[in-house]
């Protein structure tokens, strides 16, 4: 294929995802905003209320941008493993897989797609935050690349989920048990300084802590960890799992017997 | 002369130990109608599979128009239009986006893509269709839905895997019509069917396969020249008493007015017919017991069952 083909097969693919989750934007976008209204609600107002500032920030502002980030991780990966896995159970992922598109070409429009999904989430729960808090932005650059790459990497992780699984059952393992223990222990609600010093170290072994501190540090100006190793870490895991994903396509994993 | 299919030696052994493909070779001219007949579960299915890449193969070669599907893949890919067995599309798509997206994965631009989809869905029938969701239509529209869509990229070489399944024969003959359109414009034609009137019909050579062996790789004419007894049944104008003896024939009565006749290759209708005048039996139409390609495969993969 030529460079001007792939770009319309890429293109293809990620105008697909995007009509299909706006197609279904009542269980696409709608419940992230009710859910982070949920917590602006009970935590930043009611709870927060009775707290003193963290780093210098109001509480309602502290939780603000892991409460964004956090809707952008979930959509991000929904929005793959879903679609993928789906695609897979109905066989109409043959429609890709008999083209003379590339794997990478595959796998970028799926991300995209997952990308997609998470800047629109986030940006409404953005507008949802606003009724709350006032949106702050310290480091333009810093804060679209950790949406971008955030969003990137969880739909990588949404990808290779939908891969592996078998059935609906499986799509949903991985975002119970493993994604949302770690949002909620990465610091979205507090700051690890708060914690005693062994579970200090224990939470700089999740990597979603990086996420959300660098994400705090782009809108706030305030991080608990150092911000380049943040990057690092999520530049880091966005080229094993990309390199991890085309390893499954070449093999055919999950598609091909 | 480059063949628009050439297989060698093509194996596949499943990770449960099945042997699917033991070893075939086959070669399709460019621009043929060819059958590929065989059995359930005979390894039709997976040497399409394999053909199309959404099967890994054990061993062998398969080159699509000289593209091999190892070292030049997707050249390989770009040649082939798939139709196959089972439905594959969303079914919640609109019928027109799911061709005009099969177009868009093979790169071609949104505005000719759409021409195309449009061109397809009029040419199978689907016009009124077009808007619709996929999941609305009919079996026999599913089908031909499918058939649009496998053309959209204009492939050289299209491969239907039981495309007239469950389809009512109204529209399998209009099916038909299309595809014999299709193949004398050029483009080469793969069929599986269990329907072997159908590649009776529409086929000039033919492979069957058996046990994931292939047990003939021929012209359509040449292999009916094997069929050695013919089977037909006879309406009779009156009902028969009993049926007289007539040499040379092996002749049964079904029932009062019906006869069911084998003959020979080297014996004639016309003696037959002589034969059965001579003791006052008319005959009032005739029709072949069953399809003569149907009588020579049960035959063909008896013996091979056998051996």
């Amino acid at each position: 294929m030529t460079p001007q083909q792939q770009w319309v097969a890429f293109r293809t693919i990620l105008i697909r995802e995007i009509l299909r989750f706006l197609r279904i934007w009542v269980q696409t976008v709608v419940p992230a905003a009710v859910t982070m209204g949920l917590y602006f609600i009970i935590f930043g107002r009611l709870i927060g209320a009775q707290l003193s500032d963290i780093h210098g920030v109001s509480y309602m502002d502290y939780i603000v941008p892991g409460i964004i980030l956090m809707a952008i991780i979930n959509n991000a990966y929904a929005n793959v493993v879903s679609s993928f896995f789906m695609s897979k159970f109905a066989h109409f992922i043959e429609e890709l897989l008999v083209s003379p598109m590339p794997n990478a070409l595959i796998l970028a429009g799926y991300v995209a797609g997952g990308i997609a999904r998470g800047l629109v989430v986030g940006i409404v729960v953005s507008l949802v935050a606003m009724f709350f808090a006032p949106f702050q932005v310290h480091h333009p650059l810093a804060l679209f690349l950790v949406v971008f790459l955030t969003a990137m990497l969880f739909s990588l992780g949404g990808f290779i989920n939908a891969i592996y699984a078998r059935t609906f059952d499986d799509i949903s393992i991985i975002p119970t048990f493993v994604l949302t223990p770690l949002i909620y222990l990465g610091g979205i609600f507090y700051s690890i300084d708060m914690l005693p010093a062994f579970w200090q170290k224990v939470s700089l072994a999740n990597p979603i802590l990086y996420m959300i501190n660098a994400m705090r540090y782009a809108m706030l100006g305030v991080s608990d960890i150092d911000v380049r190793l943040a990057f690092a870490i999520i530049i880091g895991f966005v080229i094993v799992l990309s390199a991890f994903s085309l390893h499954l396509l070449r093999k055919g994993v999950g598609l091909r017997h | 002369m480059t063949h628009a299919l050439e297989i060698r030696n093509l194996r596949k052994t499943y990770p449960n130990g099945a042997e699917a493909l033991k070893g075939i070779d086959l070669h399709v001219a460019a621009g043929d109608f060819f059958a590929l007949l065989g059995p359930n579960g005979a390894g039709k299915s997976t040497a399409i599979g394999i053909i199309c890449s959404l099967i890994n193969k054990t061993a062998g070669t398969v080159k699509v128009f000289g593209h091999d599907i190892d070292t030049d893949k997707n050249a390989a890919k770009s040649c082939i239009g798939l139709v196959p067995q089972e439905f594959n599309f969303n079914q919640f798509e609109p019928v027109i986006e799911i061709v005009i997206n099969q177009a868009g994965f093979y790169g071609i631009p949104r505005r000719e893509a759409l021409e195309r989809a449009e061109h397809y869905v009029q040419q199978l029938g689907l016009w009124d269709k077009r808007r619709g969701m996929a999941r609305n239509l009919s079996g026999g529209m599913k089908r031909r839905l499918m058939i649009a869509r496998a053309l959209v990229h204009e492939p050289k070489l299209l491969i239907l895997d039981e495309p007239t399944a469950g389809v009512d024969i109204e529209i399998r003959r209009s099916m038909w019509e299309f595809l014999e359109r299709i193949n004398d414009e050029g483009t080469t034609i793969i069929l599986t069917t269990h329907y072997l009137e159908e590649a009776e019909n529409l086929c000039r050579h033919i492979a069957i396969i058996n046990e994931g062996q292939l047990i003939e790789h021929t012209n359509m004419q040449e292999l009916l020249t094997k069929l050695h007894v013919e089977s037909f049944i006879l309406n009779l104008r009156r009902p028969l008493e009993s049926l007289p003896p007539i040499e040379g024939y092996h002749i049964c009565q079904v029932d009062p007015v019906t006869l069911c006749v084998d003959i020979q290759r080297d014996r004639n209708l016309n003696d037959l017919f002589a034969e059965l005048s001579r003791h006052g039996i008319e005959v009032m139409s005739l029709r072949n017991k069953t399809n003569r390609l149907e009588e020579l495969f049960m035959r063909l993969v008896r013996e091979d069952d056998a051996a």
